[in-house]
């Protein structure tokens, strides 16, 4: 784990050119919604006094981006796309309500339209499910509920743009702490460029009463997506986070590079659940999400616990491995993973469970689905160093495939530096059985409602680890992607 | 209700059913007996519409022409198959997958949906049958099951999703004489005056709790003699020897019950 990182004097010189740069730069008109296209330290200046940013946070995007402009992408996934041109993408746009919203009736008409499309009418979360919905629409959040009962008890759940201003001493504490900005190419990309995202702060002692959840979506054409979350469970404390995520269709390829991190103190929980469908491109594979996420978890006090859940049915390109690190002893780090890839899909998710601490036990459960000419791989690694002594973990991916032009594929990397260690992995890949099928179809069950079921069957360790209604979303999204993969 | 005309079925160039004839009426239950490889299982699949099959002739089933329906629409028609090996559907709740099948088939018929309760209700009922508690109810479908949990599984099915023609394809295979027992008074239950079934065994055993209105004798893929239940216990002192040669299934009675 590095020190937070902090403002590292930056000559008046150089600021003084920086804004010299910033005043006579095509970027420097403060109303604007849309900043133009491409990746220069203009553009993050823009970004950053857009936000209203303090110097060391402006200072971290710099160093980030000058580290990124040295490093290159990476190619060791097993997928493949054309090249992304890092200068055609729109690093910042505001959506069109500007004004602080008091309640939900205060959102764009159009907005409303667009959540009740999703099914999600946000008035109705709040209401009904007890869910405090921070959503956020291209990159700023415009509505945050339940904010006043969540401060009740002391929990902060509000958007990372408000705890820059609002707790800037837990956001620089914290910023990076698990993922510093050098730790890859898009977790760079990312720590230089990111817009808005979520923060969370649950107290010492304070078991969260409700799921803290956020709706993440796409919605302007060719607008890069660089959210940054932040969670941090303060000892003793438990929460439940719950992310998802859908978008338009689109024509052109929209690049998303979210970084995600928490942080889980002494005998703190947390559980963090994502249901991921964002637009997946058409059969011939064009014009859908590439998701390109570094999300990481440090099991940083004793008896800590981190959960990750997640249901990939979406975007045309997945480049994921939620981890944790497994810091305080007998620390616990968990994944299930469901990952479908129809049409042209391709995937490439896992998880990297880091033993450090003593007692340490991870789990890791992944089933891939492939469908149409999807391909799907699991990557995963398991690493045991020399100080985890007893540490444990348990892996296993189970592969399903649906058809006869889909692939899976298996990579799952094992250090163990620790004798003491046990390290199990169990891996199958089956096909969906035509005798299955007819099974469920003698009985009268239509062939599309046979494979869904059978493949919701397949996932079912994964899907009872999510909350109710997410587990009831997840079941329907994956029969909706895998219309017409079979017959 | 049924009736089989001169069907043929091959696979590749493999020919197993040479010109089956088979006339069932409503309320009748005919047993079809016959040596390995007769082609017994492949009838019922061709019935159910197996994919993989080169099929000819004609199968009209209360009017309709079975042969040209998708699986789940022969069922949506009343058809159903006791499974010899009955399939494992992992994470599938046996209670779940039962449900979704009888709302099918009632949403196929215009019929209102049952809700989980009333259908719970229904199942309970119908589990008494088959002497099935509800834990059975719980488990994914068939998985773990034992060879005989699975067969009053498929029994259970017949009885929750009411078919008017089953057959059962060695369904006393693997059945110790307890189970036996159990599984033949289900079949027995659900006799009636509007349901057929075409009971396939190697075995008359089974036929002493079944008791079939006509037995037929299947070899090398045609029906080489039909007759009463008698002849079940004539071919168990008897065996198949020398059925083989009559292969003049032309001049035997054949679905002879006009």
């Amino acid at each position: 784990m590095t020190a937070p990182t902090t403002t590292t004097g930056i000559s008046d010189e150089v600021r003084d050119l920086a804004n010299q740069e910033y005043q006579y730069g095509f970027v420097t008109d403060l109303d604007t919604d849309v900043a133009p296209r491409g990746l220069n330290e203009d553009i993050i200046r823009l970004i950053s006094k857009k936000k209203n940013e303090p110097e060391w946070l402006l200072e971290w995007r710099l160093q980030a981006f000058r580290h990124w402009i040295t490093m290159a992408e990476p190619t060791w996934q097993h997928v493949s796309y054309g090249p992304v041109d890092y200068q055609d993408i729109i690093y910042y746009a505001a959506p069109k309500p500007k004004k602080q919203l008091a309640s939900m009736d205060e959102v764009d008409p159009e907005l409303r339209e667009m959540f009740n499309k999703l099914g999600i009418s946000v008035a109705e979360q709040e209401r009904l499910s007890g869910v405090a919905v921070d959503v956020i629409v291209d990159s700023v959040s415009v509505a945050t509920t339940f904010k006043d009962k969540l401060a009740a008890i002391g929990v902060i759940f509000c958007s990372f743009s408000e705890a820059v201003q609002e707790h800037p001493e837990l956001v620089r504490k914290y910023l990076g702490s698990v993922i510093p900005y050098k730790d890859n190419f898009f977790a760079s990309l990312n720590a230089a460029v990111f817009t808005d995202g979520s923060f969370c702060y649950i107290p010492k002692g304070v078991r969260c009463p409700m799921e803290l959840s956020t709706y993440f979506r796409i919605n302007a054409a060719d607008t890069g997506q660089f959210e940054r979350t932040l969670i941090i469970a303060e000892d003793d404390s438990y929460v439940s986070y719950l992310e998802g995520c859908t978008a338009p269709m689109r024509d052109t390829n929209q690049m998303h590079a979210a970084v995600v991190e928490l942080v889980a103190l002494d005998n703190a929980q947390i559980k963090y659940s994502t249901v991921q469908n964002w637009y997946p491109g058409d059969a011939e594979g064009k014009g859908g999400v590439y998701n390109f996420v570094t999300k990481r978890g440090l099991a940083a006090g004793v008896n800590s616990k981190i959960s990750w859940t997640q249901v990939e049915t979406g975007s045309a390109i997945t480049w994921k491995y939620p981890g944790v690190v497994l810091k305080g002893d007998n620390s616990v780090g968990e994944f299930y993973s469901v990952a479908l890839t129809a049409r042209r899909q391709q995937a490439d998710t896992g998880s990297k469970m880091v033993h450090i601490g003593k007692n340490t036990k991870s789990t890791i459960i992944s089933k891939a689905i492939s469908a149409g000419h999807g391909q799907n791989t699991y990557r995963g690694l398991v690493d045991i160093r020399h100080s985890a002594k007893g540490a444990r973990n348990f892996t296993q991916c189970d592969s399903l495939l649906i058809g006869k032009d889909c692939g899976a594929h298996t990579f799952p990397y094992v250090e163990v530096k620790n004798p003491t260690g046990q390290v199990e992995h169990e891996a199958s890949t089956s096909k969906i059985g035509e005798e299955q099928l007819l099974y469920c179809r003698q009985r009268g069950i239509p062939e599309e409602e046979a494979v869904s079921m059978i493949v919701n069957g397949f996932c079912r360790e994964v899907f009872k680890m999510l909350p109710m209604e997410f587990a009831v979303e997840a079941q329907k999204l994956l029969s909706v992607s895998l219309e017409g993969s079979v017959g | 209700m049924l009736k089989i005309e001169n069907l043929h079925a091959s696979i590749e160039d493999k020919k197993i059913l040479r010109g089956v004839n088979l006339e069932l009426k409503a309320g009748e239950v005919h047993a079809i007996m016959g040596p390995n490889g007769s082609g017994k299982s492949t009838l019922a699949s061709v019935l159910i519409g197996r994919e993989g099959y080169t099929v000819t002739g004609s199968v009209s089933f209360q009017g309709q022409d079975l042969l040209a329906l998708s699986p789940e629409d022969r069922a949506a028609a009343g058809v159903f198959l006791a499974f010899q090996h009955p399939v494992e559907i992992p994470g599938v709740g046996n209670m779940y997958f039962m449900r979704t099948a009888l709302n099918s088939l009632r949403r196929q018929r215009g019929q209102e949906e049952l809700d989980p309760m009333d259908f719970l209700a229904l199942a309970q009922e119908r589990m008494k049958l088959v002497e099935m508690d509800q834990s059975f109810m719980s488990r994914s479908v068939n998985e773990g099951f034992s060879g005989g949990e699975k067969k009053r599984n498929e029994i259970l099915q017949m009885a929750i999703l009411e078919p008017t023609f089953a057959v059962l394809d060695e369904t006393d295979s693997g059945l110790d004489i307890d189970a036996l027992r159990v599984v033949a008074n289900g079949v027995n239950a659900l006799r009636s005056e509007g349901r057929s079934m075409l009971v396939i065994t190697h075995h008359q055993r089974l036929l002493d709790y079944i008791v079939p209105d006509q037995v037929h004798v299947m070899v090398a893929g045609q029906i080489a003699r039909s007759g009463g239940k008698d002849l079940a216990i004539e071919l168990e002192e008897n065996g198949y020897a020398g059925l083989g040669q009559q292969e003049n299934a032309d001049r035997l009675p054949v679905g002879s019950t006009r």
